[in-house]
């Protein structure tokens, strides 16, 4: 024990391992009163993780080669031991990637996490969120199946819709004049290399960022107002290691089950988190008769169809497509509520919250069907209220009837 | 030329509605019967293998279905390459494109792309077309590229569409009989649509099976799990 405390000083006196574990772990004070929804940051950090590890497996493999590519995935599902099951954990990991961070930005929307001082915060999660997809539109390239192949020819094509310089700069993302062996290879080194970089740097900043200003709780009041006068600790908050990680482990748990529940038992999940004609080979010449993004993508597909061309132009819906991503960046400058979190909203912006949960589940839905006169015209309805949520707030956000916050965090 | 695609395939996608109307019969397929998958094995590489290949599934993994090497080896490989290769053939790709318009598909993953229930209908869905090249067509695959390959054994079936007012009716009637009847060609049927759900995806029996325990580890972990946090919690408020 006594040399391992040597060892310890030795370290600290060169590197400040000690200083680290308090700022950002034993003394790192958070919020007691976290409800559910404050699971899914550390469950994202946990699937961040889970598809590292099973990418690098994977790349052990995997053949970026158009005539390859296919069978050697079919090759880690067979001859390669345990390959099936890092390849199903890798593609199941892929879609509950998006659903914890979907659950973790509905948090944020829901205690107003992205308000002052969190604004940075909020910027580097929308980074992530970015990053996220395009780590996942080039990863599900590689798999080499015809909706991989077709999903990627569509989205890149949306490029091409980009005025004077659209053509050059789809045929610049693809490096050659359809989806090809070029393609497949650039997009395999994004993924496996340039994206999860990026990726791993936004996460650092994000956390950096978060534990600067200290975490929001479902109260939304700051706990660094009431401090205990000798320790300056806050008194609503309890120091991150140990409680918040022994929480976070029965957290991981409960997710691990949902995740081995759908590894081991409905890997594709009904055709959702791989689509069945993804097990069709890539055939640049016969287009599939129905080419759907996979689910995490499909509400703004929704949005993209739901904009008619304009001028000849599908750049209008491309357009729209971009603004309702890139919106959400904007909540911490939209919001001018006098309160944080939704406990003390008033009924305007309950509303609002619904009709926007409804509007990107709607248009989620729609995004996967094939185009109806009836579902465009839904289609649009939904985009409409989707951009409202973001642009009427400065205005519903300011007269609706909030309750006063309390002093202290309420268990 | 980029604008045409992505119109094309919004186009497209407008049309999926009207092509996937068919009714599909259910399959019944049961993965833990290896007889049934033995015998669907059998038809395979006598009927299947000679044109399309499965080049994702080795000869030697049909251990998994109860065979041992030297069975595999003396009744399911008639082209003399060793039981660890892959079930390939000789058919030439360019050729065969020739011949039948498409290239036959390599059947590996085809129970995923497809479906059983689809593979179970198209089987069972070739009837005599005189228009079409081959004289035969699928009521699974409008004007399919592929003859009947099995219809010595299930006969010749002829399409009857009758008119009610606006809807139609189409039946498949037996016109020749062949060698099995109607029900032992259904079970042959079945037989090879199993084998080829096994095919497509040959650990299933193992995912499944060890799913069971790792959900069972987890459970007792959460236990021990959420104690710990109680006993961290209990100072807490």
């Amino acid at each position: 024990m006594n040399s391992l405390t040597n060892l310890l000083g030795w370290v600290d006196a060169r590197f400040p391992l000690t200083k680290l574990w308090k700022e950002h772990l034993s003394e790192y004070y958070a919020p007691k009163n976290f409800n559910f929804w404050y699971f899914f940051g550390s469950l994202a950090l946990l699937v961040l993780v889970i598809q590292i590890v099973s990418g690098i497996f994977l790349t052990m493999h995997y053949k970026p080669d158009a005539a390859l590519a296919f069978y050697s995935v079919e090759y880690i599902m067979r001859d390669v031991p345990w390959g099936w099951l890092i390849r199903y954990i890798h593609s199941t990991g892929a879609s509950m990637f998006f659903v914890v961070v979907y659950l973790h930005m509905f948090r944020g929307l829901m205690y107003g996490s992205y308000r002052k001082p969190r604004e940075l915060i909020w910027i580097f999660g929308m980074c992530i969120y970015l990053a996220l997809m395009a780590e996942a539109f080039m990863g599900y390239l590689l798999p080499w199946g015809q909706m991989s192949y077709w999903g990627a020819q569509v989205i890149v094509n949306l490029f091409s819709a980009v005025p004077f310089v659209g053509a050059d700069l789809s045929l610049w993302i693809r490096g050659d004049y359809v989806i090809s062996d070029a393609t497949l290879n650039r997009f395999f080194a994004f993924h496996v290399a340039a994206i999860p970089l990026v990726l791993v740097g936004l996460v650092v900043a994000h956390i950096i960022a978060l534990h600067e200003v200290g975490s929001n709780n479902p109260d939304g009041v700051e706990i660094k107002k009431n401090k205990d006068p000798v320790t300056h600790i806050p008194l609503d908050g309890i120091p991150f290691h140990p409680y918040y990680t022994v929480k976070d482990i029965v957290g991981v748990v409960v997710f691990l089950m949902v995740f081995s529940a759908i590894v081991f038992f409905a890997p594709d999940l009904g055709g959702y988190f791989i689509e069945d004609n993804n097990f069709f080979p890539a055939d640049p010449l016969k287009t599939p008769p129905h080419i759907a993004p996979v689910w995490y993508f499909t509400p703004f597909y929704a949005v993209l169809r739901a904009v008619p061309p304009m001028f000849g132009s599908q750049f209008p819906g491309v357009i729209a497509m971009g603004v309702a991503v890139m919106i959400i960046c904007f909540l911490p400058w939209l919001d001018r509520s006098p309160v944080k979190s939704i406990r003390y909203r008033g009924p305007i912006y309950k509303t609002a919250l619904a009709l926007f949960v409804v509007s990107f589940l709607g248009l989620g839905w729609l995004g996967m069907l094939p185009v109806t006169p009836l579902y465009t015209v839904l289609s649009q309805i939904l985009t409409t209220v989707y951009l409202g949520f973001f642009l009427l707030m400065p205005w519903y956000t300011k007269i609706d009837k909030c309750k006063p916050e309390p002093e202290r965090v309420t268990g | 030329m980029k604008k045409i695609l992505f119109l094309a395939s919004l186009l497209a996608s407008t049309m999926a509605f009207a092509s996937s109307d068919i009714h599909l019969d259910k399959a019944p397929v049961r993965l833990d019967d290896n007889a049934s998958l033995q015998r669907g094995a059998k038809t395979f590489v006598n009927y299947c293998l000679p044109c399309h290949s499965a080049q994702a599934m080795r000869y030697n993994r049909l251990q998994d279905i109860g065979l041992t090497e030297q069975q595999i080896k003396d009744n399911l490989i008639f082209t003399g390459v060793k039981v660890g290769d892959p079930m390939t053939n000789s058919m030439n790709k360019g050729e065969a494109q020739a011949w039948f318009g498409a290239a036959p598909p390599d059947l590996s993953v085809i129970s995923r792309s497809r479906g059983a229930d689809w593979l179970y209908t198209y089987l069972r869905g070739f009837y005599r077309d005189e228009t079409r090249p081959t004289g035969w067509n699928n009521v699974a695959f409008d004007k399919v590229g592929m003859p009947h390959v099995l219809y010595e054994l299930q006969g010749e079936q002829v399409l009857h569409v009758e008119k009610h007012g606006e809807h139609e009716t189409h039946k498949l009637m037996l016109d020749k009989p062949g060698k099995l009847t109607p029900a032992e060609y259904d079970g042959m049927a079945a037989d090879l649509v199993n084998y080829l759900v096994f095919m497509g995806e040959p650990m299933k029996a193992t995912r499944m099976k060890l799913g069971i325990v790792v959900l069972l580890f987890l459970g007792v972990f959460f236990v021990v799990a959420y104690m710990l946090k109680k006993e961290y919690w209990k100072d807490i408020h």
